[in-house]
């Protein structure tokens, strides 16, 4: 069932020698793509902390997009490589939370690619709207006492 | 007129507790200083006479174990009405610890496990209720929470005591300390500190040899025959977790052959320990191909288990999605 109504929150860290000056380039080429999605730029991905990643899940975006150098092309020779392994095992911790992995997302998007990277944004949104809103709990007091009728609910 | 002392414990095992005990002589000296007034495994005192007390007239409450149900949370909220110091003790109350993994599943399926094992005919499929009525009144048992709470998430906290339990050491150097500030001879450190611990890594403790490392293929320790004494054990392929534990322990495990399960927590700076572990994992994988780096880690065959074993209810996601819901 897709929820019509319901706008996903991306968050995208993107690497500033690739994938960041693609988004530019969409931009400066008046591509269209998504609107969903708030650009982060970092150095490198693997300036990717997965902190990053379960914080922005945490507060509230629906999923998020890392996108970095094609491999072999990181500006810091290897780095995309240890965000490409990071990647690989957030989402199976992930999944162990009773989250979709398909939430998180790795894109190789080069400097030249800004049809890709608009594309790819595009589909990504289209990928979150179908899976619906995250609704991570954001503070804790969201977790407080079962109420009479859950109570009875477990009991029973 | 002796400062007052209280040790209360809610969801955990008893270790802190023993630990506590595990001070040997150190614990007269908490006698001769302080005067017990409430501490339910080592004597007798009711809630209603802690409500009597006037407000802030516990000096010091060590308070071990998670908020798991309503009595856990009241007694918190109880407790840091009356407590001058309030420190959360051990890992259950800094950070969930291994009630919080609790956390993965709902609560409707922990009470099923509980009372429908393999091995317990529930004929009658009898279940707890919080309440009972019985001749002679309402009998009443706490209720269960969705999830389990470290107590910062429901109380405000002084000081942060970690450790699976705390090491009997840093215990002992705790209470010298606490005893030097009520004589005027020492200072506290400021609010929310970590004490009784170090700030840095169990690494940073080990003995063992650390050279650059390839990790081909993740073991279990007891795969792994021989383990080498003196080598790092994460670059022998077992999966440790000393580089994102605080430092405090001497790095007991990891001396005594067996790897880091992470019992001391998040070290200084660490916003989520899991994060930090797979960063740290993924950084030594020796694979650049996409299919050899998920046949290496494989051998992790659970992830979350490894990385938030002590540390689940008080990481940034605090529980599974499904634990949630009710059933």
């Amino acid at each position: 069932m897709t929820d019509t109504t319901f706008e996903p929150t991306i968050i995208g860290f993107t690497c500033n020698w690739c994938s960041y000056r693609a988004a530019d380039l969409a931009g400066t080429a008046r591509m269209k793509y998504a609107p969903n999605v708030r650009l982060i730029r970092l150095m490198c991905s693997g300036r990717l902390d997965p902190t990053f990643v379960l914080r922005a899940l945490s507060q509230g975006a629906d999923g998020v997009m890392i996108t970095g150098c094609h491999p072999g092309e990181c500006h810091y020779i290897e780095q995309n490589y240890k965000a490409l392994r990071r990647y690989l095992l957030l989402k199976r911790v992930l999944k162990g939370m009773g989250i979709e992995p398909e939430r998180v997302k790795l894109v190789w998007a080069s400097a030249a690619e800004g049809a890709k990277f608009a594309a790819e944004t595009t589909a990504f949104v289209e990928e979150i709207r179908k899976l619906g809103p995250l609704h991570w709990r954001k503070k804790s007091d969201q977790f407080s006492v079962i109420s009479e009728a859950e109570q009875k609910e477990v009991a029973a | 007129m002796k400062p007052k002392f209280a040790m209360y414990w809610a969801a955990s095992c008893g270790g802190c507790e023993i630990a506590v005990l595990n001070t040997h002589e150190k614990i007269l000296d908490v006698d001769a200083n302080f005067d017990v007034v409430f501490w339910p495994v080592a004597m007798d005192a009711k809630y209603r006479d802690v409500e009597a007390m006037e407000d802030g007239s516990i000096l010091l409450t060590l308070f071990n174990g998670g908020i798991r149900n309503d009595e856990n949370e009241h007694i918190a909220k109880l407790l840091r009405q009356k407590s001058k110091i309030l420190v959360a003790f051990g890992s259950c109350a800094c950070e969930g610890c291994i009630p919080g993994l609790a956390n993965l599943s709902p609560v409707g399926e922990i009470v099923q496990t509980a009372f429908h094992t393999l091995t317990t005919d529930n004929l009658h499929e009898l279940y707890p209720r919080s309440s009972f009525d019985v001749p002679e009144g309402e009998l009443y048992i706490p209720k269960l929470e969705k999830v389990l709470r470290p107590l910062d998430h429901v109380v405000d906290v002084d000081y942060y005591m970690p450790g699976c339990p705390p090491e009997s050491h840093q215990i002992a150097a705790v209470v010298d300390l606490v005893i030097k500030v009520v004589k005027g001879e020492a200072e506290l450190p400021p609010k929310g500190s970590v004490i009784g611990a170090g700030d840095s890594t169990v690494c940073d403790e080990c003995p063992r040899a650390r050279n650059v490392k390839f990790i081909k293929q993740f073991n279990r320790i007891q795969d792994v025959a021989p383990v080498d004494p003196t080598l790092c054990l994460l670059e022998q392929g077992i999966p440790c977790n000393g580089p994102a534990t605080r430092s405090g322990c001497n790095a007991r495990c990891p001396n005594a052959g067996a790897q880091c399960i992470g019992c001391y927590g998040p070290a200084e700076g660490v916003l989520d320990y899991g994060a930090r572990l797979i960063t740290a994992f993924a950084s030594v994988i020796d694979a650049n191909d996409p299919d050899e780096i998920e046949k290496i880690l494989d051998g992790i065959p659970d992830p979350v288990g490894q990385i938030y074993r002590f540390n689940l209810a008080g990481s940034l996601l605090k529980a599974n999605r499904e634990a949630w819901k009710v059933k």
